[in-house]
């Protein structure tokens, strides 16, 4: 996947639903919580964004500032937790030949 | 050279009797002359904090000027109405029961809470219990996500993530509970021409524990400049009753016991209660440390929690906004 496209599917979401259409001022690499941007409730609504977006499944110790606090960290953890899956996909097919 | 004086939990220290002289002297103030009423109706849940308002307005305004009211519903502990009786009593004031179960049958409280909870956990229903849950976020950087522990009519617990439209929807449907309080509260203000003491201690209304329209409304508020560990302290001086004193808090919102640190703050509640001095006066994380016990990052989480429930709570203090005039 693009990295590009999924900073953007991100940030069209970030801006939809937390900054009623102004996000301008957002870094991809500013934090949502020192921005006031997202609060408890709001991770309840990125990870779901997440899971029903890109079928990935969030775990609770995953969900931790270190993955979900920016547009930048948001992209990081859910290419690795893509690429997880595509390796443990890719796996299961040489197991199966 | 000047030595910075160790922080401890004296720095919560109070002078019971000149603060209690201090409220007394404001209550009077606030409720015969600013407000024009002629006493105060006090929700009594038998907790702390609502049994030190009850002291405080009976020192205030003699405990003939006092409307005490119950209001248990179907998950209230049965220590609830017993304590709150003991309060009324020790005071000689004025009491009433009022079961709040039918109204908030009427709203459907419970139905669309078991709703929403059912959205996490399909089998939730008749025999079963619940709670609201936080992770402990002292252990690990995370994020402030809740569960439900629910219980099974068998004993069996399972605690499940909520989602976004789960945790909203147990939410508004509890906080049916304190609202429906209020509206008794306001029933017996207008009956005696009395005003509504509010109970939030200091902790609850920095970090918007309270209910909006619900436990938050009040005409005056004698503890919300008060840190949960100096009412403590009121409540040994005042002589509230000593089981009432030693009883741990909760929230008694849910059917399952639920302390308030585990639905809101992560910390015991003195040892939150000098994170939240500590950010009041500007005191570094790492000066705190050794009073309670934490390491330096522990503290650090601690006050971006706090921070994070300000900016929760600006929404819960927000006045209605006036919309501008129109233009003639």
């Amino acid at each position: 996947m693009e990295t590009a496209a999924t900073e953007q599917r991100i940030r069209s979401f970030i801006e939809a639903t937390f900054f009623f259409g102004q996000i301008d001022s957002l870094q991809d690499s500013d934090s949502f919580l020192d921005h006031g941007i997202i609060d408890s409730t709001g991770i309840l609504e990125l990870i779901a964004f997440l899971q029903d977006e890109f079928g990935i499944r969030v775990e609770d110790e995953e969900a931790t500032p270190d993955n979900l606090d920016s547009i930048d960290k948001v992209s990081s953890f859910l290419r690795r937790k893509l690429d997880g899956a595509r390796s443990a996909s890719a796996g299961r097919e040489v197991e199966g030949k | 050279m000047t030595v910075a004086t160790p922080i401890s939990l004296d720095a919560l220290r109070i002078d019971p009797v000149r603060e209690t002289e201090r409220i007394t002297a404001a209550i009077r103030e606030a409720v015969l002359n600013q407000l024009r009423r002629k006493g105060a109706v006090i929700g009594v849940s038998g907790g702390i904090d609502s049994s030190v308002v009850a002291f405080l307005c009976a020192r205030a305004l003699e405990s003939r000027r006092l409307q005490i009211l119950f209001m248990p519903e179907a998950d209230s502990s049965q220590d609830s109405i017993r304590l709150g009786r003991l309060v009324a009593e020790s005071l000689g004031a004025r009491s009433a029961l009022e079961d709040i179960s039918p109204i908030l049958q009427g709203a459907r409280c419970y139905q669309r809470r078991d709703e929403s909870i059912r959205l996490a956990v399909p089998e939730y229903g008749d025999g079963y219990k619940c709670k609201i849950v936080l992770p402990n976020l002292l252990e690990a950087d995370r994020y402030a996500i809740f569960s439900v522990v629910v219980q099974s009519p068998g004993g069996e617990r399972r605690k499940v993530r909520l989602s976004r439209e789960a945790y909203l929807g147990v939410v508004a449907a509890t906080n049916f509970k304190q609202r429906t309080r209020k509206m008794l509260e306001y029933y017996y203000a207008d009956l005696l021409q009395y005003a509504v003491a509010g109970t939030p201690n200091r902790l609850e209304y920095d970090q918007g524990f309270f209910v909006k329209n619900g436990d938050g409304a009040a005409d005056f508020k004698p503890i919300a400049h008060l840190y949960k560990s100096q009412v403590f302290q009121l409540a040994a001086y005042l002589g509230v009753p000593e089981e009432i004193q030693r009883r741990p808090p909760t929230t008694d919102t849910y059917s399952l016991e639920q302390s308030q640190e585990e639905f809101y703050f992560s910390l015991p509640l003195e040892k939150m209660d000098l994170c939240v001095y500590g950010k009041d006066h500007g005191i570094a994380a790492a000066d705190l440390c050794a009073a309670l016990d934490l390491d330096e990052p522990q503290v650090a989480r601690v006050y971006r929690m706090i921070d994070s429930k300000r900016r929760m709570a600006q929404y819960l203090h927000a006045a209605p906004v006036p919309l501008p005039p129109a233009e003639a």
